[in-house]
């Protein structure tokens, strides 16, 4: 049993002396363990958000199987002195790696972390990228929120809300008698013409997915992602 | 094979770093072997250890004595306190001999996804001493991995030690002595570029 695919590493922790157990999201085959020896030849590919082409190996389908790295390209490596964007690849690894089920093919998913860690990589517009990444993510697990209309009128003017419960924009008038328990809605999510995401909108769009990744998640997955998340909402508080 | 004695004495050996099942087995053979001038004095080494052997109450490092012969050493610069991750850092650069400042051994590094918190590593003794120290300390080097989890440690570090008004730096990132261009991988190369500085000024 064995295959060739591009990869982006999610997590790696250590086994034994010279190994590791690689957790990586690829292109055809999904979210795949797999274990890595001499871990201190590959050093650095091995870093979460690395993109690699690998080899997998293994006698039985259902074994966790060896990784071979045929090709790397570290992206840690030009982060590790920007503790934001170090932060943005943090948490967009360890939500994959939270909530991606296992050898499911999500090329979509990996498509969208491709895209949002070459952005990350390059320093443009990586933070409405990051929260676009949480809610196509949560869309492509089938449980994608509806910010096309309004739930209540069906138009499709002046969204600004979104229903904790239902997932459904609501727009500012219907909104008005609930807005303390409804979830803000920023205008870059909603496609209006000539919203640009300022960081008020990017830490809105975090709460928003936030809430409903924590809904969805079961409450041990959630707990790993929280930390990454929190850090990397800090951060852009500080921006 | 041997009693179950030898089985328990390999069973032990193969749970050390390096050594499995088979290794262990010529190990205890050899130790076997050599009864007298190995298996015993190793036998009276280890007690010993696990006797007097403790962590160091002010910095984590491992010695027989508390505070450890680093800590008590009146030559060291005590303006320089090193920041690393576990005892392992702290003796490869003392193998160094250039580092004559303290260190501070946090325990790990901070890991989401392996679920480590600021709270499991010894973060908050490191700012108590910090404090403690009156002044006495002036810089403060983060000497941890370039990994993701290391860096995120050392940014948060930062992040807590900025309202002490220290000096803080971290250790250079790139080219090993000995490494050629041509042979490093595109992340240290990258790493490097981003860390030059002026030559011959």
């Amino acid at each position: 049993m064995e295959w060739r695919d591009r990869g982006i590493v999610l997590n790696a922790r250590r086994h034994g002396e010279r190994s590791m157990v690689v957790d990586i999201l690829t292109q055809q085959h999904g979210r795949h363990g797999g274990l890595a020896r001499d871990s201190a030849r590959l050093g650095g590919a091995l870093q979460p958000g690395s993109d690699l082409g690998v080899h997998w190996r293994a006698r039985l389908a259902d074994h966790l199987g060896h990784w071979t790295i045929e090709s790397s390209h570290v992206r840690a490596a030009g982060l590790l002195d920007d503790a934001v964007r170090l932060a943005a690849l943090s948490a967009a690894c360890s939500v994959c790696l939270a909530l991606l089920p296992e050898r499911e093919p999500h090329p979509q998913i990996f498509a969208a972390l491709v895209v949002l860690l070459d952005a990350i990589e390059a320093d443009q517009h990586w933070a409405a990228l990051y929260v676009r990444f949480e809610l196509g993510l949560l869309s492509d697990l089938g449980f994608g929120l509806d910010l096309s209309r309004c739930a209540v009128t069906h138009g499709n003017d002046d969204l600004v809300y979104v229903s904790p419960k239902t997932g459904r924009a609501v727009s500012r008038e219907a909104g008005r008698p609930y807005a303390d328990r409804l979830l803000p809605l920023p205008g870059f999510l909603t496609g209006r013409a000539g919203a640009m995401a300022e960081m008020r909108d990017i830490l809105d769009g975090l709460i928003l997915t936030g809430h409903f990744l924590e809904r969805h998640m079961a409450a041990a997955a959630w707990g790993r992602v929280l930390d990454a998340r929190g850090r990397l909402t800090t951060r852009l508080q500080t921006l | 094979m041997g009693g179950p004695e030898i089985e328990r004495l390999i069973q032990l050996l193969s749970k050390l770093p390096g050594l499995g099942p088979r290794s262990a087995r010529r190990a205890a053979l050899h130790l076997m072997t050599r009864k007298d001038t190995l298996m015993i004095p190793l036998n009276d080494a280890l007690s010993n250890a696990a006797a007097r052997v403790t962590a160091c109450g002010i910095c984590g490092n491992l010695d027989s004595i508390d505070p450890c012969a680093i800590c008590r050493d009146n030559r060291r610069d005590p303006k320089l306190l090193c920041v690393i991750e576990d005892v392992g850092d702290l003796w490869a650069l003392e193998r160094t001999a250039s580092f004559r400042g303290r260190y501070h051994v946090l325990g790990g590094t901070l890991s989401a996804l392996e679920g480590v918190k600021p709270e499991d590593l010894s973060i908050g003794a490191l700012m108590a001493r910090l404090e403690e120290s009156a002044g006495e300390i002036t810089e403060v080097i983060l000497a941890l991995n370039a990994t993701v989890d290391g860096q995120t440690t050392v940014h948060y570090l930062v992040d807590r030690l900025k309202a002490l008004g220290l000096k803080v730096s971290r250790i250079a990132h790139g080219v090993p002595v000995g490494g050629e261009l041509d042979y490093l991988d595109d992340g240290t190369l990258s790493a490097a570029l981003a860390s030059r500085r002026a030559v011959g000024s």
